[in-house]
């Protein structure tokens, strides 16, 4: 029993200790604290700088325009488009590769699309004539619309996927009855009856694409305007500029950034209020009709999407195996492999480091997960993990990881391959940890204690019954800690000290540079990878346990 | 081998009175006794106290042993008490043949051996042949006698059975029941029935406890 306590002081510590560790450097750095480089002045200067850096209102503008927009936009999309998914879950088959390909990969396509050269522009381009690009600025747009865009398409289809999961906890079937038998068409029943009901189950998630939407950073950097870029990416500029001064000013946004999101958040639960009585008030007014208009922009906006997302994933795959494509041209002029031929030129090692750095973090995450979850089998009693899962994600990341790197480097853990591994847990853990905490605690208790009955001790329990039964689970979680590792930007950007780079930090520097078709190529790879892992996951428990029917049917959800 | 209940009692979590009034029994090997009651009255709480399968925050007096032995302080795994639940929970990720081969004792040493104890149980359960099928395609019926053959292979020192014939049909029920029961007395072990079907208590034909 001690073990299993040891276990999770160790998790907690290895976990929540580098976010606080880094949040205490980042805040000190903010006041002028920072013996590293040399500060030791405690005081306000750092703040009285920042505010003085040029654009930091507009950035400051930009970050609650694009945090708050692509937030509420896709969170009014997804719930109307909810009740369609719920009645074909199979669409969500569909939107999986979504869920897997990397942000800055569909970043990166998205403005392959819609940018002034792009392929929409290059198609419009014969009907209407066009010789030159239009004198239009579709990505990086002073408004932001376009990260707006590029972080929808990453939204929305997460929260389709967390609501259709959370209906399963409310009577949708028999409600939508009852309602429609009152005479209330069925978008009435959803927009009065089951969305009030569904929205506290789904509110984390929803908290933490705000938090995300607000602070992005990759997306940011290749979707989103650069004069002055969104705080976010000010205050990346700031930590790595040349003179390390700046890290002091930088500090200081980055804990406005912390105190934004903390403020957005509590902001959007009074909207959730006010909201809510507004709502009542619409509901005992007992208007039958008006959910019409709904299923318009549901439609239209869907539809939107999809072409987007399927577009954005196609012209990714054209591009990395164009040679010649000028701009009028509908389609390349000429095709090649040459730079899918030649892996020695970069693509082959980054792309190895990222497989690398993604095994061991899915490897050490499912592992912490497994031993987490053991654990409280053993203790006999359930952690609440909303705390250990919601500080990654909610807290922003460029707030705290460049301290982190400071305290790493005080206690000894130099940049390079470790430190990002570690840098990397702390986000691939939750998830992994999130993935598998559902299955493993809906595990019939009977078969544990039949076997407990049958006089299988705790290890063979675990090793003979708990494991090989959810090793479809297991996958899964696995997969999507990869996934996620393979997404990461700023903490590999910060903890490998440009000692490490993949396929994620070397396509958003892409992004901006003359050459499309390398970008595509690492886009395309750092879409693949996920969705690899995800096949695997698929294909090995239905090859391993393709006789055991009672696996199939129960555990699979 | 026999099964010793003293003044036991169980308290649900957060509750202040005992679920059943202190209960005591004495069932001597190859003896199966009934405890009846109706549903909700702690019959199933009872087992989980012998079997060691009590959720957290039940509290328990009185004193189980067998053969001499004080149960309620030893994890399930030590207590050598095989338990018969409603439903079979053969492990599904197991063939039939291996769900047995997990029961059986670590004491019967040897693949050779151990294999033709797996054959011969599933001889006698009218499942000859059946060691590489897939738990998942068995019958009703098929399922309940694996379940008693992988627990008498772990040779347990007692039995309970918590209402394991309710799930079946009521044609399939009576042979079931008889087959569980003669390869219990078989053993020479004591068993503790739980049921609210008289059928079943009477067919036990031992004691009969009201919960």
């Amino acid at each position: 029993m001690i073990g299993a306590r040891v276990i999770r002081g160790l998790v907690v510590l290895g976990i929540g200790g580098p976010i606080l560790a880094g949040l205490a450097v980042t805040l000190a750095a903010a006041f002028g604290w920072l013996p590293a480089i040399g500060a030791r002045e405690p005081g306000l200067d750092p703040w009285r700088q920042a505010m003085a850096l040029p654009g930091v209102a507009t950035s400051l503008r930009l970050t609650l325009v694009t945090g708050f927009g692509a937030a509420a936009a896709s969170l009014a999309l997804a719930l109307a488009l909810g009740l369609w998914t719920a009645r074909h879950p199979g669409v969500l088959r569909w939107l999986s590769p979504l869920l897997a390909v990397p942000h800055a990969a569909l970043a990166i396509g998205l403005a392959f699309l819609i940018a002034p050269s792009g392929w929409i522009a290059r198609g419009l381009s014969g009907p209407l004539g066009w010789t030159q690009p239009p004198d239009l600025a579709t990505v990086g747009d002073p408004w932001g619309f376009a990260l707006i865009l590029g972080l929808m398409m990453k939204e929305v289809p997460f929260l389709l996927l967390v609501i259709v999961a959370a209906l399963s906890r409310v009577p949708v079937a028999a409600q939508m009855a009852a309602g429609r038998a009152l005479g209330y068409g069925a978008g009435a029943v959803w927009a009065k009856v089951i969305v009030p009901q569904l929205y506290p189950l789904i509110r984390l998630p929803v908290f933490v694409v705000l938090a995300f939407s607000m602070s992005v950073v990759d997306m940011a950097l290749i979707l989103g305007p650069s004069h002055p870029p969104t705080l976010a990416v000010a205050i990346l500029r700031g930590f790595s500029a040349p003179d390390p001064a700046m890290i002091l000013p930088a500090s200081a946004l980055a804990m406005l950034q912390a105190g934004i999101v903390a403020g957005g958040v509590a902001s959007w639960w009074l909207a959730e209020r006010a909201l809510a009585v507004a709502g009542r008030l619409w509901l005992r007014r007992g208007g039958r009709g008006g959910a019409g208009p709904v299923w318009a922009i549901a439609a239209v906006g869907g539809g939107t999407g999809l072409v987007l997302a399927v577009g954005s994933l196609s012209v990714l795959a054209i591009w990395s195996l164009a040679w010649r494509w000028r701009f009028p041209q509908a389609l390349p002029e000429s095709w090649s492999l040459r730079i899918w031929a030649a892996p020695g030129q970069g693509w082959g090692g980054d792309a190895l480091v990222t497989l690398g750095l993604g095994l061991v973090a899915a490897a050490l995450a499912l592992a912490l997960a497994i031993a987490w979850l053991e654990a409280e089998d053993r203790l006999g009693r359930r952690t609440p993990l909303a705390a250990l899962v919601a500080l990654p994600l909610l807290v922003p990341q460029i707030a705290f990881l460049h301290g982190v790197n400071v305290a790493f480097l005080r206690a000894g853990l130099p940049p390079g391959f470790a430190a990002v591994v570690w840098a990397h847990l702390l986000f691939v853990f939750p998830y992994v940890l999130l993935a598998l905490a559902g299955p493993w605690r809906a595990l019939d208790a009977g078969l544990i204690r039949s076997a407990a009955s049958l006089g299988a001790g705790p290890a063979r329990r675990l090793a003979g019954v708990k494991l090989p039964i959810l090793l479809r689970p297991i996958l899964t979680a696995a997969a999507i800690g990869f996934a996620v590792s393979v997404a990461q930007y700023l903490p590999t950007l910060f903890l490998g000290g440009g000692r490490v780079v993949t396929l994620t930090t070397e396509a958003v520097a892409l992004s901006s540079a003359s050459d499309r078709r390398v970008a595509a190529v690492y886009a395309v790879l750092q879409g693949a990878l996920p969705l690899l892992a995800f096949g695997a996951a698929i294909t090995l428990p239905a090859l391993v346990q393709r006789n055991r029917a009672g696996l199939t049917g129960g555990l699979i959800r | 081998m026999t099964l010793i209940l003293q003044d036991v009692t169980v308290t649900a979590p957060g509750a202040s009175a005992p679920l059943f009034a202190p209960l005591s029994l004495t069932v001597p090997p190859g003896v199966v006794a009934a405890v009846m009651g109706p549903s909700g009255v702690g019959k199933s709480t009872l087992l989980d106290l012998i079997g060691g399968h009590l959720g957290r925050g039940f509290r328990a007096t009185g004193r189980v042993t067998l053969d001499g032995r004080d149960l309620l302080p030893l994890p399930a795994e030590a207590r050598r008490v095989g338990v018969l639940f409603q439903d079979a929970h053969l492990f599904p990720h197991l063939s039939v043949g291996d769900n047995l081969a997990f029961g059986l004792s670590a004491q019967v040493r040897g693949r050779t051996a151990r294999r033709a104890a797996v054959e011969q149980a599933l001889d006698r359960a009218g499942l000859s042949g059946m060691a590489r099928r897939d738990p998942a395609t068995l019958s009703g019926g098929q399922r309940a006698r694996a379940a008693l053959m992988r627990t008498l292979l772990a040779r347990p020192r007692a039995i309970l059975l918590d209402e394991p014939f309710s799930r079946l049909d009521a044609a399939l029920r009576a042979e079931i029941r008889a087959f569980v029961l003669d390869h219990i007395r078989a053993e020479a072990i004591p068993a503790l029935l739980v049921t609210h079907d008289p059928e079943d208590a009477r067919a036990a034909a031992g004691p009969i406890v009201p919960l």
